[in-house]
């Protein structure tokens, strides 16, 4: 792959992990335990769409073969999804939810204070003003994770299911391959190894406050960056995708 | 054909556009609109998002093309950049008063850093009766820049406009 594809493909894993997960926390809309809550992880799915609109629309415009954040969005199936594994899992209970954001917003919020640093100014510019907003859902998703966690018995259970069941999916958050080191090469894109040692040194803090037992399976599912998928991303696909292509030049 | 309007004239006209989901401060006290270009006959608007998902950011461009269509200007494009990145500190204090007298607590100085992963709530007055005896009931209110307040002592609760 030479630079521009490499970057396109990068483009897409970071925007298609923030629309993927912006569309899950969407399906809370009017099912959130409390009002306040649901209001809040509509906004923060707000956000989340927000910045896989710019992602995409520069993807589109570095592929450059005319293809907008919506050509990308709706027309493209699951196996050229780019999107980490663990953005696609179902919501399952609030604990679940607020287990699943932590875990990602903690790795946004690493990732992207290294991407403000990027050599790409669009990226750079794009990942300042994110930035901002992610530590906000970083801050809202650890407080629900001493709350959750450090609650009653039942309430510290779920969330130690959901932590559970969803280890398996951080290591690949922290894949390299190809792309990755042409881009750190060129000054784009950081090192994911400084990346992990950040996350793992703020997931320990709060888990261990949480009085959550970090997990200790070594099972890993990877496969995000080849495009392979869990089976629930399909399904996501076409909830998301349907109105677009039954109607695809549908103008309002 | 804009012979009637320099860029000064445009950018004074365009700043007045009240912003949809906040009408009492213009685009212009937010700092949304950056800088008009004129070339030729095309006039060039920028603006930067407020919050990167913000709805009425689709609002406010079309706005900016009705407000220009208004004075004989037809060949319009809106540009969005990202960098600088907006902040509530481009807010002025006659703007923010503006915003206490509606009923939406302003914004302090920007302190977003990585502090604020374990802060607390900042103390805030309530916009309504000044006192200080205030809690957040939630970082996320109606919009995507506001947070949720409650005044413990009018029993008011209330909007913060919060720091970005």
């Amino acid at each position: 792959m030479n630079l521009q594809q490499s970057k396109f493909e990068y483009l897409l894993r970071l925007g298609d992990s923030s629309l993927i997960i912006g569309h899950r926390l969407s399906e809370w809309c009017g099912h959130g335990p409390i009002l306040e809550e649901d209001i809040a992880l509509i906004n923060i799915a707000l956000d989340f769409v927000g910045n896989a609109t710019e992602l995409l629309t520069y993807a589109g415009q570095v592929e450059g073969k005319g293809r907008d954040a919506d050509d990308l969005a709706y027309m493209r199936d699951e196996r050229e999804y780019r999107n980490l594994l663990i953005t696609e899992q179902p919501n399952g209970d609030y604990a679940a939810t607020i287990a699943r954001q932590f875990l990602f917003d903690t790795y946004m919020f690493f990732l992207y204070e290294e991407l403000k640093l990027s050599k790409d100014e669009t990226i750079a510019a794009i990942a300042v003003k994110t930035h901002k907003e992610i530590t906000y859902h970083l801050r809202h998703t650890t407080e629900w994770m001493y709350r959750l966690g450090d609650g009653p018995a039942e309430s510290h259970q779920r969330l130690q299911n959901g932590i559970n069941d969803l280890w398996m999916f951080t290591s690949e958050m922290f894949d390299m391959d190809e792309v990755d080191a042409l881009l750190i090469k060129e000054g784009i894109a950081p090192d994911f190894n400084n990346v992990k040692a950040e996350w793992e040194k703020r997931v320990k803090e709060v888990l261990v406050e949480a009085t959550i037992e970090i997990p200790t399976t070594t099972f890993k599912q990877r496969g995000s960056k080849e495009g392979k998928h869990s089976e629930h991303l399909g399904f996501l696909l076409a909830e998301m995708q349907y109105v677009h292509r039954a109607h695809p030049d549908a103008k309002w | 054909m804009n012979s009637v309007l320099n860029k000064e004239e445009i950018f004074k006209i365009l700043s007045e556009i009240p912003d949809p989901e906040i009408p009492v401060i213009n685009i212009g006290e937010l700092g949304i609109l950056r800088d008009v270009k004129l070339e030729d006959d095309l006039c060039t608007v920028v603006i930067t998002p407020t919050y990167t998902g913000c709805p009425a950011m689709k609002v406010i461009e079309d706005d900016i093309k009705i407000k220009l269509k208004e004075r004989g200007i037809e060949k319009v494009k809106v540009e969005l950049v990202y960098s600088p990145a907006w902040t509530t500190d481009w807010i002025n204090d006659v703007a923010k008063e503006k915003l206490r007298v509606y009923g939406i607590a302003p914004p302090d100085h920007s302190s977003v850093d990585k502090k604020v992963l374990l802060g607390k709530a900042r103390e805030l007055k309530c916009p309504l009766c000044g006192s200080k005896n205030t809690e957040m009931i939630s970082q996320f209110g109606s919009t995507a820049c506001k947070a949720l307040y409650r005044c413990k002592y009018c029993k008011e609760p209330f909007d913060y406009f919060k720091c970005l």
